[in-house]
């Protein structure tokens, strides 16, 4: 289950969002969409606790799973290390097997400067995945990759979506990658944006 | 390594050329003339008392120094509130001529030990200051931000995502500390030390014995040379590995 009732959140005298209000329960998946610049980034990283400077409440669980636009690996340490590091308690075989899941079973001692861009965002994946988060947020993780690897991507993602089942929200341009992850599809929209989905889907 | 051993060959070739052309061993013997000094020096134990005296110096001042400029670079390249108030002191110790501060250090704590190291360790903490706070303030946020989701531990996070970053940036410190550190450590044993390669070198430039002056130079350059390739060179080669992979 997770609450945010973000009343505001401002850069400076320019207020970007205001009035957000979005409940969601386990195993839903919300798309937002957007113009680019409207604040859509900033809601994801108020969402995930990454900027605490807003006014407004977010109930939101402890374990929580994140996909960057860029993949944000650790370069200095292996294909392996980047999924533990982060997920200490996981074990080597649950590492592995992820690992496998998303088609880098023999890259685990390889360092991230040795995978192609789509081979860095599976690992990204991997490691929003690893830690079997109860809320999930991805910030248009296909963005920049050929139509082929982003399908590729795509249904790599549903999979997992599917298999761990955790709540979703996602950040993306693209109606076709909404209509595949998401039980919701909403546009944050305004000028300061604002979004709610209060049981109307949009 | 042929390209480092021709070069140094060079450089002693160069030595020969100007000895040759000076024709005075008072004031610069050829090489070879420095063979039966260095072996008396060793053979005697003066050589490797000064010189072990001046490595224990170097090693404190160096350990200090690189701790203590670590800790403040990393907390004001973190924290701008912080940097605000110390950026002063940092300019102002910057800019202080080491002769300044070593002579201070003696006036104030007295001809010791203590003094010595301390005068060393303060000329060279706000260069390593100064060096680890860039490195700090260009850490990615982005990775920050990933390990604060993610929920990692503050120490897995100084371990893993920011010691790492700082990498390049503690070398740089290391290597250009451990080059100045000794010369000044040298220069603090010439004013106020009874031991070590800067007071040999004092008391043999008031003898005007240009042989030992440059047999104890020499002697702990050599030291040094040995340090970068033996620990500096391998050490930045690991830190590197990941690069070049």
């Amino acid at each position: 289950m997770i609450n945010v009732d973000v009343q505001s959140k401002s850069y400076g005298n320019t207020q970007v969002l205001r009035d957000i209000h979005l409940s969601l329960e386990r195993g839903d998946a919300l798309a937002i969409l957007g113009a680019s610049g409207i604040g859509k980034t900033t809601l994801l990283r108020i969402i995930a606790g990454i900027d605490t400077k807003y006014d407004g409440v977010i109930e939101r669980p402890e374990n929580i799973g994140i996909v960057f636009q860029e993949p944000t690996l650790l370069p200095w340490r292996s294909v392996f290390d980047n999924i533990k590091l982060v997920h200490p308690s996981r074990t080597n075989d649950a590492i592995h097997a992820m690992l496998r899941d998303v088609g880098l079973s023999g890259k685990a001692e390889m360092f991230p400067g040795q995978l192609s861009l789509g081979q860095q965002r599976r690992l990204s994946l991997a490691r929003g995945f690893a830690g079997q988060p109860e809320l999930l947020i991805l910030d248009e993780p296909f963005v920049s990759l050929d139509q082929a690897t982003a399908d590729d991507m795509l249904s790599l993602t549903k999979r997992l979506i599917d298999k761990t089942e955790p709540t979703t929200i996602f950040v993306t341009h693209n109606m076709a990658e909404a209509a595949t992850l998401a039980t919701q599809v909403m546009t944050l929209q305004g000028e300061p944006a604002t979004l709610h989905n209060g049981g109307d889907p949009q | 390594m042929t390209v480092r051993a021709i070069s140094i060959l060079g450089l002693l070739g160069f030595w020969f050329a100007v000895a040759a052309i000076a024709a005075n061993p008072t004031v610069l013997p050829m090489p070879q003339d420095l063979i039966a000094p260095i072996s008396q020096e060793i053979a005697t134990g003066e050589l490797p008392y000064h010189l072990g005296m001046t490595l224990i110096r170097v090693v404190w001042a160096f350990a200090l120094a690189m701790g203590l400029g670590c800790i403040l670079g990393l907390v004001m390249g973190l924290f701008p509130t912080i940097d605000r108030w110390l950026d002063p002191w940092l300019v102002v110790f910057l800019n202080l001529p080491a002769l300044v501060l070593i002579v201070l250090c003696y006036l104030w704590i007295g001809l010791n030990e203590t003094a010595a190291i301390t005068a060393v360790t303060l000329n060279k903490i706000p260069n390593v200051t100064t060096i680890i706070r860039e490195g700090a303030r260009s850490l990615n946020p982005d990775l920050s931000a990933m390990a604060k989701v993610f929920g990692m531990r503050k120490s897995a996070i100084l371990r893993h995502i920011i010691l790492p970053q700082l990498g390049p940036f503690v070398t740089g410190a290391a290597r250009s500390g451990i080059a100045v550190i000794w010369k000044i450590v040298l220069v603090v044993e010439f004013l106020g030390r009874s031991n070590g390669i800067g007071f040999q070198i004092h008391l043999y430039f008031q003898l005007f014995d240009v042989a030992l002056v440059l047999v104890y130079a020499l002697s702990f350059i050599a030291v040094m040379l040995l340090v970068e390739w033996v620990i500096l060179q391998p050490w930045e080669r690991r830190a590197r590995r990941w690069r070049q992979a």
